[in-house]
């Protein structure tokens, strides 16, 4: 590892946390559980989703074990697609979805535009209450029988084949989903109103564009979904029949109803990441993000492009053939502004002065992950291929790394990076990248082996599987350990840095964005005043003309 | 705490929150065009119009839909951004509409 470094603490013997902050500034639950503030709804909601993680990640662990061996002896067959479904249920929703926009998205937003909170505080609130009250639901079907339908609620099988809790489900992701609405539809009216003066749209930094982006397909896709589960639910309770082929209904309709959400709800949970990545690159190359205005771009066209290709999950369904043409070739072109992405953020990275702390390595994890996630997606996207492989392990393969290896990482990537933001104290250097490294390992010992088990044809939902895919299966399981130690790591050492770790200072990566500008953690109402931009985004030499006036002025304050 | 923010809105032009003031004599109008609008949908249905009917019904809906929106909820009187916001939903609501048919009407058609 370089022993090059960009951190800058301040003086660790005199350094103080500031009196005044949003935590200190008032306490007690109530304060807590009725707080208007975005930052303390953000720590809510990191709180909130560290804990639904927790328990997907432990069924994900069940999932593993059962695995191991080809014969289904860990649990019952019907337990363990019941494990699966939750582990879904609980990851996408619970966790996926509002992991970045909800805790760094809110935190950082109204900062990095130079407002004083989001436009709505009150909704704001709401929707964390609504998310609770969601993921309680999905407790409560856990804990009266689960659900078995996989977290796409398939009919026929939801609507009259099962008798397990996909009403209560379908209830906790429909309260969810307004959850999500909210928190976008919010993001969506800041960014529009609250801009600070100056700060036009093409001075605001990536991470706030792919937030809008992701925000927009919040707002337009979450009602299609949460339609879609009412559908389900008339049909199971009173059976309208719109879903059932007797009465002159269509099952595929559902998933039509389903995967218009669905997809591009893919886009809303890698959008934000990417935007945490595009802040961390340029952070830890000390260069403003190569093609700003194409990255920006590229975002609000994953989010156009996005409502255009659901129909590739349906391929093998009995969708039409002619349709089938169409949306294979639509879905290669969301691969255009990925790709638009990672190429940008390479070129970012040369000839720039990179630097290797925790951040950064989780952002290359991200690059290399997630490119071949996005990779295998055209293969998917092919409908020649996709006939051979969608419904096998490539499949499980192709969405964890997309969305473990891109936006886990990612995610990870961000908390590290802010957390001396939002806590004013660093996290143990060393022993992260060493959970970054221990993560990469054990994501591409658990994950790689799916690509080649799919590719043989080891099909997936099933808890027992022929003799001969045992080897790989064995890898895949030794690897989710490793990855369970690299993902306990950081809850370790981040709870043991809240009290322990080094002082972190205003602006420890001497990074640029208007959050380091301020003191760490930050003040309730964020700026003293309301700061008037005069720079674009990523401007280090802007950085380096303030830190060398505010030194002179200290100098001159002294004598 | 977001009072305090809106005189630094660069966009300054907050139509909206201004409010317009549409005269009673505009509501009255439109609530008893939506009274003839349920009165032609009820009558509709009891005409056997074979596949129109429901093409009718949703007409007569769609119509309906398009006044409240306008009147009742003041997009005819709200900035443009509220506008592009209606019309991205409505958007968004034709591409599942539209794209989801190219499916079924292509069914039939065989393979390529």
């Amino acid at each position: 590892m370089s022993s090059a470094t960009i951190v800058s603490l301040p003086d660790q013997s005199t350094a103080r946390i500031p009196k005044t902050n949003f935590i200190t500034k008032e306490n007690g639950l109530l304060s807590w559980l009725l707080t208007g503030d975005h930052k303390r709804i953000a720590i809510l909601y990191l709180i909130s989703i560290t804990f639904f993680f927790a328990i997907g990640g432990s069924l994900a662990g069940l999932i593993r074990l059962e695995l191991l061996t080809p014969q289904s002896d860990l649990m019952a067959t019907d337990t363990y697609n019941k494990v699966f479904t939750m582990h879904g249920v609980i990851m996408i929703f619970l966790f996926l979805v509002p992991s970045v926009p909800a805790t760094l998205g809110n935190f950082l937003i109204p900062i990095m535009i130079g407002a004083k909170d989001l436009a709505l505080p009150k909704v704001n609130l709401l929707s964390w209450y609504l998310y609770i009250a969601g993921g309680t639901l999905v407790l409560y079907t856990m804990m009266t029988g689960g659900v078995d339908t996989g977290w796409t609620f398939t009919t026929p099988l939801s609507t009259h084949y099962v008798n397990t809790n996909v009403l209560s489900t379908g209830l906790a992701i429909f309260i969810a989903g307004f959850s999500s609405i909210f928190t976008g539809l919010n993001f969506i009216v800041t960014i529009h109103k609250m801009r600070a003066p100056g700060m036009t749209w093409f001075r605001l930094p990536l991470f706030v564009w792919s937030n809008y982006a992701a925000s927009i397909l919040m707002v337009l896709g979450t009602p299609v979904l949460a339609i879609a589960i009412v559908l389900v639910a008339l049909e199971r309770t009173v059976g309208i029949g719109v879903f059932d082929p007797t009465k002159g209904g269509d099952p595929l309709l559902f998933q039509h109803l389903f995967w218009f959400y669905s997809h591009p709800a893919v886009y809303i949970m890698i959008l934000p990441g990417m935007g945490v990545i595009s802040e961390v690159i340029s952070t830890f190359s000390r260069k403003r993000v190569f093609g700003y205005t194409a990255v920006a771009f590229s975002s609000v066209a994953i989010a156009v492009f996005g409502f255009f290709v659901w129909e590739h999950h349906m391929f093998i369904m009995g969708v039409s053939n002619y349709s089938t043409l169409v949306f294979s070739l639509l879905t290669m072109l969301v691969a255009v502004p990925s790709a638009i992405k990672i190429f940008n953020w390479s070129f970012t990275l040369y000839k720039g002065s990179i630097t290797f702390e925790t951040p950064m390595l989780y952002a290359f994890g991200f690059m290399g992950l997630f490119t071949i996630g996005g990779l295998t997606g055209v293969f998917l996207a092919a409908t020649g291929t996709d006939i051979h492989l969608t419904e096998t392990y490539f499949i499980v393969a192709h969405f964890h790394f997309v969305m473990v290896g891109g936006m886990l990482m990612a995610f990870l990537s961000g908390i590290h990076f802010w957390w001396p933001k939002m806590t004013g104290r660093m996290y143990p250097e060393k022993i992260s990248q060493l959970a970054a490294v221990v993560t990469f390992i054990g994501f591409n010992l658990t994950f790689f082996p799916q690509f080649i088990l799919g590719e043989l044809g080891m099909p997936r939902r099933y808890a027992s599987y022929p003799e001969e895919f045992q080897i790989l299966n064995v890898f895949s399981t030794a690897g989710a350990t490793v990855l369970g130690v690299g993902y306990l790591l950081p809850i370790l050492y981040l709870t043991w840095s809240l009290k322990y770790g080094e002082i972190a200072g205003s602006n420890p990566w001497q990074a640029t964005g208007l959050e380091w500008q301020i003191q760490s953690p930050p003040l309730t109402e964020n700026f003293a005043e309301i700061p008037i931009v005069d720079h674009d985004a990523y401007d280090y030499e802007w950085l380096e003309k303030m830190e060398l006036a505010k030194k002179q002025q200290e100098v001159s304050s002294v004598g | 705490m977001s009072e305090h923010h809106e005189s630094h809105a660069p966009e300054g032009h907050d139509d909206a929150l201004e409010g317009h003031i549409v005269s009673p004599v505009v509501y009255i109008i439109i609530f008893i065009a939506l009274l003839i609008g349920t009165a032609a949908t009820i009558g509709a249905s009891y005409l056997d119009l074979h596949e129109w009917n429901p093409i009718i019904a949703i007409a007569i809906a769609v119509t309906k839909a398009t006044l409240v929106v306008l009147f009742f909820m003041h997009v005819k009187y709200s900035p443009k951004l509220t506008k592009l916001t209606v019309g991205a939903g409505l958007f968004t609501f034709l591409v599942l509409i539209f794209m989801t048919l190219s499916d079924y009407i292509s069914r039939a058609w065989g393979r390529w």
